[in-house]
């Protein structure tokens, strides 16, 4: 079960030399349903990342708040896997040890954990990799081994920063795939964050599009596109059309 | 075997026949030119004092007692500053605290210590340890704060969110491994200035062995070739023991880092 509510969250950073305050978000609400796909669509710099590390525990807020099955979301916990925009593997594990990480620090021992690991290292398809260690890796396998850790600790929600941000095309279309079949086979809520209107209206149920800085809820925006999905089927590019002049907006009124 | 040996004497042939000139040119020099045993003894005379340290066997005790110098020095270092530095890097009222101490202490010239390292030590092997560790202390304390200042902050986030949360866990199985190459570099300076300071106690009679000491006394005899010895002697020591420490390092805790570009 992972049932996310965001409730009128807003966060303001105060510079400590001058005092100067940066408002980057702005009463922030919407719902995430159980097993829903959301992603968190919106320009550079209005908050994104700043929303999903308060929903992981890591930022706090400063009013407003973020439940997961109706708990507050005030401190990191296992139950929300987060994947990080730069690449967070571990250098010094190699890929299963990092995959274990988790599994480890709930107390299981070395050899249960990498047994129980196995499967989440077939569903990225890195076994032959088992070994190799991060700097071993390409930037797309890195993230796929850094998915595989999050979904080892069995998350209820899986917070994603723009993961797929730093891969080129061909490998990003790739692992969009492989996630959603992640998404079919295992039962989690992902909220992902992307500033990439393709990769949100192929991925997602709904997309949350949110203004220019401060960060506010723009539109909430359904995709009714049957999956598996085509990337370039009439209705995908209406879409696209749509959403790509909602942030062209937010463009000019800044 | 033999084979072997010839092969890598081939392989090597440049840096064995640089050695080999060098060693002919000395002897050369210290025969016909320097013609001074006292300025300059012979290849020949240093390779005679060394087969007779060998035979009445005090090269070995020196060696020993040189070694646990050394070991009393490194393992206070370790026990003392890799804690130190450790509670500094996470702990931000530490650092605060402990800076300043740190700061005026530092400069100091570990040699300034060996009046006080007799005074509170006797003439004993703890006095030339204590030496050894003054000379080490603030290098691995202040490698190891710094290899912990510059843990990557999203590591440390994506430990928490792995259920990592409790200041201990993280410091084992984050901060620890993320900051051990600059710790491992730490120790390493560490072991070279402990090696100089390891030889000026023991110059200084803080103990009455050691290869310090030894060649200490040997100038006053005027057996200049003893000298020599014992101080090509503490350089291929000094050479073993950081290889060795390098060699182990590499391949057990820094494998992760091999290939890396730094
Ligand atoms: N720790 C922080 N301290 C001060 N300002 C911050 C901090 N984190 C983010 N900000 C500011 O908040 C705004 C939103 O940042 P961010 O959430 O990273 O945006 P996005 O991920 O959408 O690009 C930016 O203007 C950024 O400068
Ligand atoms: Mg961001």
């Amino acid at each position: 079960m992972g049932r996310v509510n965001v409730k009128n969250v807003s966060r303001t950073f105060q510079k400590k030399e001058d005092g100067s305050e940066t408002e980057a978000l702005e009463n922030i609400s919407f719902d995430v349903e159980d097993g829903e796909f959301v992603c968190i669509l919106g320009p550079s710099g209005c908050g994104k990342t700043t929303l999903l590390r308060i929903a992981a525990g890591l930022e706090t807020l400063s009013s407003g708040e973020i439940l997961l099955n109706g708990e507050k979301t005030t401190d990191p916990d296992p139950k929300r896997g987060m994947v990080f925009q730069q690449y967070s593997l571990f250098p010094w594990r190699t890929v299963i040890d990092n995959i274990t990480f988790g599994l480890e620090m709930q107390g299981i021992g070395k050899k249960e954990a990498r047994k129980r690991v196995e499967k989440y290292l077939e569903l990225v398809g890195l076994e032959q990799f088992r070994k190799s260690y991060p700097h071993e890796l390409s930037g797309g396998m890195q993230q796929r081994a850094a998915i595989a850790r999050a979904l080892a600790n069995e998350p209820e929600v899986l917070l994603m920063d723009e993961p797929f941000g730093a891969l080129d095309a061909q490998t990003r279309n790739v692992l969009q795939d492989e996630l959603l079949k992640i998404w079919e086979h295992k039962h989690v809520t992902f909220l992902f964050v992307t500033h990439s209107v393709d990769e949100a209206v192929f991925l997602s149920d709904r997309i949350v599009v949110m203004s220019a800085r401060p960060g506010r809820v723009k539109e909430i925006i359904k995709v009714e596109l049957p999956r598996p999905r085509s990337r370039t089927s009439l209705e995908a590019n209406r879409l696209r059309d749509h959403v790509l002049k909602l942030l062209e907006e937010e463009r000019y009124t800044k | 075997m033999n084979f072997e040996f010839i092969k890598t004497l081939r392989q090597k042939s440049v840096e064995v026949l640089s050695v080999l000139s060098v060693i002919i040119l000395w002897q050369f020099t210290a025969d016909f030119i320097v013609q001074n045993k006292l300025k300059l003894p012979s290849f020949y005379d240093v390779a005679l004092s060394f087969f007779s340290v060998i035979e009445s066997g005090s090269i070995f005790t020196d060696l020993l007692v040189s070694l646990l110098h050394f070991g009393i020095g490194i393992i206070a270092a370790f026990f003392i500053g890799l804690p130190l530095g450790i509670a500094m890097g996470w702990f931000k009222k530490t650092s605060r605290a402990v800076d300043p101490i740190i700061e005026v202490l530092r400069p100091i010239p570990p040699l300034a210590w060996i009046p006080f390292a007799m005074a509170w030590f006797g003439l004993t092997h703890t006095a030339a340890g204590f030496v050894v560790f003054v000379g080490m202390i603030f290098p691995i304390i202040i490698n190891t704060y710094s290899g912990f200042k510059n843990i990557p902050k999203v590591h440390v986030e994506a430990a928490k969110v792995l259920g990592c949360t409790k200041n201990l866990d993280l410091i084992r199985y984050v901060a620890l491994p993320s900051a051990m190459p600059s710790i491992i570099s730490g120790i390493r300076i560490a072991m070279g200035v402990g090696w100089m300071c390891l030889v000026a106690a023991e110059m200084f009679g803080v103990s009455g062995d050691g290869l310090g000491y030894e060649l200490w006394q040997s100038f006053h005899l005027h057996r200049m070739n003893f000298v020599l010895m014992y101080m090509l002697l503490l350089g291929f020591l000094g050479l073993f023991i950081d290889s060795s420490f390098r060699y182990y390092v590499d391949a057990k805790l820094l494998r992760w880092k091999a290939g890396t570009v730094v």
